[in-house]
């Protein structure tokens, strides 16, 4: 159900000011999401005071900074820095993106930074992933085919059957779109959310995969599937410029087509 | 460690209003306040129905000046929820993901519920 407020333990109380070194000219503010686990208290929000003119252009640069250079004990994932393992996903001036590819300039304010929305945090930046994880696999992400594969070759496409799939294969997983939707957010223990239904649809659309039939049961369901109200935050988010509402709404088209063509 | 005590991250009290999101919950809000406005005309039949002078009173109730503006905001949520409507019949062909779409329509809907709420008015006036 809708819980609009945050729960007791998770209320954000105020916390430190880094100031900046002396003679920083270009000097910007981080305000950082900070839970620590081992400490018993709230979550707080720090602000790191930064110069700009010795930090390098993207969020994640000033994320890495104060973690080298002033506060070693600020946690985040981070891995590929170019935008493709999804890793540094989280909240960034109220929308979720990575920090990797995000620039500190595009912020006009000062830089507001949460982990991903309505999710367990683990320690600061990180949010525990595993229910979304278990989502993706319960779309059972893999090729089903009633046929062995050819012996001398792969399973053929042609480039009509390959540009279909092109697209959702982009996904990096990263759960900026889930946690982006309202609807996740108050019913992301029965809805699967913009992520784990798009890949849903990279399957279902997939021609060398035979089991369309029970993938498009397993979402005909009025909350797996359903709980979509085309909001569209997920397509506004999505750092990869992918369309997670479009399947979604093919996904509808095609459960609605199968019941009328029977 | 607890895994049970883990810290809820904030949502509403973060994410960044956009009109995609504004138009989705008004949709909602106008689905409800049409709801309400239903009952309304349900008592306006019934008095309709229980003669001239049960009549006359729910005229002069639902003549006066609050509940003329109250009136005006079921009409613009009706004509809102209907505009609205329409885009959502849209997306259902598939058509119109597009985020630049996602404005225009969007616009489109919010300019035509105004027209139409102005329009209803004029003719009833």
């Amino acid at each position: 159900m809708a819980e609009f407020r945050l729960p007791p333990n998770s209320r954000i109380t105020k916390g430190k000011l880094f100031q900046a070194p002396e003679g920083a000219k270009n000097v910007r503010r981080f305000v950082v999401y900070r839970y620590d686990p081992d400490s018993g208290e709230n979550p707080r929000v720090d602000t790191y005071e930064l110069d700009m003119d010795q930090c390098g252009p993207m969020v994640l640069d000033a994320l890495i900074k104060i973690k080298n250079e002033v506060d070693a004990t600020l946690t985040f994932r981070r891995s590929c820095r170019e935008g493709i393992c999804g890793s540094c996903a989280m909240n960034i001036d109220g929308t979720n993106t990575l920090a990797c590819t995000k620039a500190s300039s595009d912020v006009s304010e000062d830089v507001k930074i949460y982990p991903l929305p309505h999710m367990p945090v683990v320690k600061d930046l990180v949010p525990d992933l595993t229910q979304f994880y278990a989502q993706y696999a319960s779309i059972k992400p893999w090729l089903q085919s009633s046929t062995p594969p050819p012996p001398d070759r792969e399973r053929l496409q042609t480039k009509e059957d390959q540009a279909r799939i092109d697209e959702p294969s982009a996904c990096i997983l990263c759960a900026c779109c889930s946690t982006s939707c309202p609807s996740y957010w108050w019913n992301s223990d029965r809805y699967l959310g913009p992520a784990a239904l798009l890949q849903a649809y990279r399957w279902i659309v997939d021609s060398r995969d035979d089991a369309t039939g029970e993938r498009l049961d397993a979402l005909e369901d009025p909350f797996r599937l359903y709980r979509c109200h085309t909001i569209m935050n997920c397509t506004r988010t999505c750092p990869k410029g992918l369309n997670p509402a479009r399947a979604i709404a093919e996904v509808k088209k095609m459960l609605l087509e199968r019941k009328v063509s029977l | 460690m607890t895994t049970k005590n883990r810290p809820l991250s904030p949502h509403l009290q973060v994410y960044r209003w956009q009109i995609t999101m504004v138009m989705s919950i008004l949709h909602r809000a106008t689905g409800i306040a049409l709801a309400l406005g239903s009952l309304v005309l349900v008592y306006w039949l019934a008095s309709l129905a229980s003669g001239p002078a049960a009549y006359a009173d729910a005229q002069a109730l639902l003549g006066s000046n609050l509940a003329r503006v109250l009136l005006g905001c079921v009409s613009f949520a009706f004509f809102y929820h209907l505009s609205n409507g329409v885009r959502h019949l849209v997306w259902d062909t598939g058509r119109g993901f597009e985020i630049s779409q996602l404005y225009r329509s969007g616009y489109l809907a919010v300019a035509a519920s105004i027209v139409l709420t102005a329009g209803f008015w004029l003719l009833v006036l």
